[in-house]
């Protein structure tokens, strides 16, 4: 590539570049990019569960969410899906964010209720109590999907999926049989933001 | 049937069934909707056919006797319409089929018992019944009319003539800015600009050329509501010209009608006239000699109310787990295979035929600016007249329920009625002058949905009502996002709370943040507007919610845990009906003598207080 074209490419690169507020803080970000990236980029914390950077986001947990102001307008949206958009106030920690995040929480102390990750992820935005009723006090996990996309998108093998639908969803292999396809790789077991895989791991794999 | 080569042929074929038809000849429209075939419209049908076959009747007056669709009276069925006489029969029975026959067929006079009466008046034909007299039938025109598995009836009523039109005089440009012009919005329940997104999913095709597609959603699932079914059931012809039509629009050769298993009369009814139609040209390669292909294939939904989310659809179709995908992208930019996809609701579709033969103007000069057209909708509840109806946009909600439905019988006023369905607003008596169109609907929190109407009265507890549409949306919920699998499940703890007068205003306050935090966080509509019915009921009733928490009662005595029934003694007559009836056996007293019932026996069932002819039977 001749310097001047090289040149030429920057120039065009740096038109392409999709300005926007975070917090009030200017920044920019690549087209294609989710608010998720940009504000990660830019130093700014947004509280995420379900998301990992090797996995296709989700936008199951939900803890990213954020709020996105344009024309007057204002909605609310997982970060780690939405993906940038020009001239709009993205905000972190608006009120209606913080009272989606919180209330996530509550409930998943209810319902992970033996995950300490999630213990101290709650703690960490003042939420310390479940006023809702714990019906298995050793689930720990959040039915977030990152180990199942771990397992297919990464390792390639899709030995463990979601199954059955609703309150009743669970990570499992097909036909609630342990998995023949496993290779024990234990990639689900590191990418488990709860840490429910240790538990479910033997229930899941086949020896 | 033989193919149909050309436009020219179509039409001369058209006049030719047209001039076929002996305007003398007696025509018995025998109702086969939801409603009628559940109260055995289809004995009444067999009883005409055996009636003419044991040549009761003369060949003179032969009468044809067509099995339609809804007559939307439902509250009164079996119903008939008979022709050329103008008589409408209420609540037929095979047994009346002889003397219908006898009497009307064969010497044209009427059976007055089997007319319609209300409030003294008789009426003999349906037009001037005040159900009927204030609904505007426009999509629903053929409905009733046709025989929805003869193409010939569909044909003589003007099916397929705005196809023709469309693919003879008009580009695709000029159709989509045709439906852009009538202002026709969607009608599964968002209201989104239909010609608008016809023309973001255009846009995308020219920029990304390959296969487009069009998608017929007829996955109602709301609880009480029976629109598409009707609809699908009664003119399916309709839905599958409007999608030719979409189709031309966006360069599409296949269209897909996803149709909820649990609705299989809706799939016989469009399969027959799929098929019907294929037979004809109507549908296939090369359609009248234009050039234009085009054909349809039925898809069933196998019961997940998730489904009827566009992307979920989407998914379902595709053979994925029917789950919903954040949009954007929407399905007019990356739909089905990752192709630009219209999806609408088979109303939606329904709509279109009539905005292209009769023009935009026309259609946008029904109903209110920003809502126009008519809309369906499945009137149920508390009614005198329940069924389903059509009406322009922008008529009242009390005008809908108190001179169509009737009122609430033996009351002089509804208490609220929930709009669009599980996912809709409850909206009280005091907002009944609202009028029935997307934006006024949704300024009062609820929704236009897809057309649910339920009408409540001073005995449905909105506690109750609220558990009840959450526990529909808690089992129907994918559980792909927190807030919805697990918020729903939260949101109901409280209510189960409320309803055995546990829980403090504070709760209730709590309940409002947790329902706004669903509302903002979910991933998709059925999240999106679960809290709905909650929201509004707190917002409308929350009077009624602290009479739960604090006064621990249930106003409308309805909450079990709340409530105790009575026998106000200076009442009763002692005739014993309740004693009978009580199936656990704790009312008790001497005949003729007042009754007591033992309220520690007592599982509040409230059947004494149903069967009690002198209404002694209190709750409180």
């Amino acid at each position: 590539m001749s310097a001047k074209k090289g040149k030429k490419g920057k120039k065009e690169k740096d038109q392409d570049l999709i300005s926007f507020t975070i917090n009030g803080q200017g920044v920019q970000a690549r087209d294609g990019w989710t608010i998720l990236e940009t504000a990660r980029q830019h130093g700014v914390q947004i509280p995420t569960l379900c998301f990992h950077p090797a996995v296709q986001p989700m936008g199951s947990c939900r803890l990213c969410v954020v709020e996105i102001q344009q024309n007057g307008r204002s909605r609310v949206a997982a970060s780690c899906i939405t993906p940038v958009q020009k001239d709009v106030e993205v905000l972190t920690h608006s009120e209606e964010v913080q009272n989606v995040r919180r209330w996530v929480l509550e409930m998943l102390l209810a319902n992970c209720p033996a995950s300490r990750q999630i213990r101290q992820l709650a703690k960490e935005h003042g939420v310390t109590s479940t006023r809702f009723k714990v019906e298995h006090p050793e689930d720990a996990c959040a039915r977030c999907g990152l180990c199942t996309r771990a397992c297919d998108e990464v390792v390639g093998v899709r030995g463990i999926s979601l199954g059955n639908r609703g309150i009743f969803k669970e990570v499992t292999a097909p036909y609630h049989q342990r998995s023949t396809v496993c290779i024990r790789c234990g990639t689900c077991l590191y990418v488990c933001p709860t840490g429910a895989m240790e538990q479910l791991f033997p229930q899941v794999s086949a020896p | 049937m033989e193919r149909i080569s050309n436009v020219t042929e179509l039409e001369a074929w058209r006049e030719n069934l047209r001039a076929a038809l002996d305007p003398e000849r007696p025509v018995v429209r025998v109702c086969l909707g939801p409603g009628c075939l559940a109260q055995g419209a289809n004995k009444v049908s067999l009883a005409f056919q055996s009636a003419i076959k044991a040549k009761k009747v003369e060949a003179s007056v032969q009468p044809l006797i067509k099995e339609t669709g809804c007559h939307g009276f439902c509250s009164q069925g079996p119903l008939i319409n008979l022709d050329p006489f103008d008589l409408f029969y209420v609540k037929v029975k095979p047994a009346d089929v002889e003397e219908i026959v006898e009497t009307t067929l064969a010497k044209g006079q009427t059976v007055e018992r089997l007319l319609y009466s209300d409030n003294g008046s008789r009426y003999r034909s349906a037009s001037e019944v005040p159900f009927y007299k204030m609904q505007q039938k426009v999509v629903l025109k053929n409905v009733g009319g046709i025989d929805p598995l003869k193409i010939e009836d569909a044909l003589m009523a003007g099916a397929y003539r705005s196809l023709t039109k469309v693919l003879t005089s008009m580009t695709p440009e000029e159709v989509i800015t045709t439906v852009e012009a009538a202002g026709l919005r969607g009608r599964g329940g968002a209201g989104f600009l239909t010609g608008r997104k016809w023309r973001f999913a255009v846009e995308n095709a020219r920029k990304n050329p390959g296969p487009v597609y069009v998608v017929g959603n007829g996955d109602e699932g709301d609880p009480g509501a029976f629109m598409d079914r009707t609809l699908m059931e009664g003119d399916p012809h309709a839905v599958l010209e409007g999608m030719a039509i979409g189709a031309y629009a966006l360069g599409a050769n296949q269209g897909y009608i996803y149709v909820r298993m649990e609705y299989p009369l809706a799939i016989q009814h469009l399969s027959i006239a799929i098929e019907q139609a294929r037979a004809l040209g109507l549908l296939g390669t090369n359609i009248l000699d234009t050039g234009f292909n085009f054909d349809v294939q039925i898809n069933r939904g196998a019961g997940a109310f998730v489904c009827g989310e566009e992307t979920a659809l989407i998914a379902s179709l595709e053979g994925r787990v029917g789950e919903p995908i954040p949009r954007p992208p929407y399905p007019a930019e990356k739909g089905l295979r990752g192709r630009p996809t219209i999806i609408n609701n088979v109303e939606t579709w329904a709509n279109v035929p009539l905005i292209i033969e009769k023009g935009a103007d026309w259609y946008a000069g029904l109903g209110v600016p920003h809502s126009t057209g008519t809309k369906i909708f499945s009137l149920v509840g508390k009614l005198k007249n329940t069924g389903m109806i059509e009406v322009p946009m922008g008529i009242t909600l009390g005008r809908i329920v108190e001179e169509i439905g009737g009122g609430v019988p033996g009351q002089d006023r509804f208490k609220a009625v929930q709009t669009g369905g599980p996912s809709g607003g409850c909206i009280p008596y005091e907002l009944k002058d609202t009028p029935v169109d997307y934006d006024s609907l949704s300024k009062v929190g609820s929704i236009m949905g897809s057309g649910g109407m339920i009408v409540m009265d001073k005995r449905d507890c909105v506690v109750d009502v609220a558990r009840y549409f959450l526990s529909f949306l808690e089992e129907e919920s994918c559980g792909k996002c927190l807030p919805c699998r697990l918020g729903l499940k939260s949101m109901q703890e409280f209510l189960d709370k409320f309803a055995k007068g546990q829980g403090s205003p504070q709760d209730i306050d709590d309940l409002h943040s947790l329902a706004r935090a669903i509302m903002k966080g979910s991933l998709c509509a059925l999240g999106g507007t679960a809290p709905n019915p909650i929201l509004t009921t707190v917002k409308y009733f929350k009077d009624e919610y602290l009479a739960h928490v604090v006064e621990h009662k249930c106003p409308s005595g309805v909450c079990r845990d709340l409530i105790t029934y009575s026998i106000n003694p200076e009442l009763c007559n002692g005739c014993g009906l309740c004693v009978r009836n009580c199936p656990q056996e704790c009312v008790s007293g001497e005949k003729k003598k007042p009754h007591t019932i033992d309220a520690g026996a007592c599982i509040r069932c409230g059947q004494c207080m149903d069967v009690c002819p002198v209404d002694a039977v209190m709750v409180a």
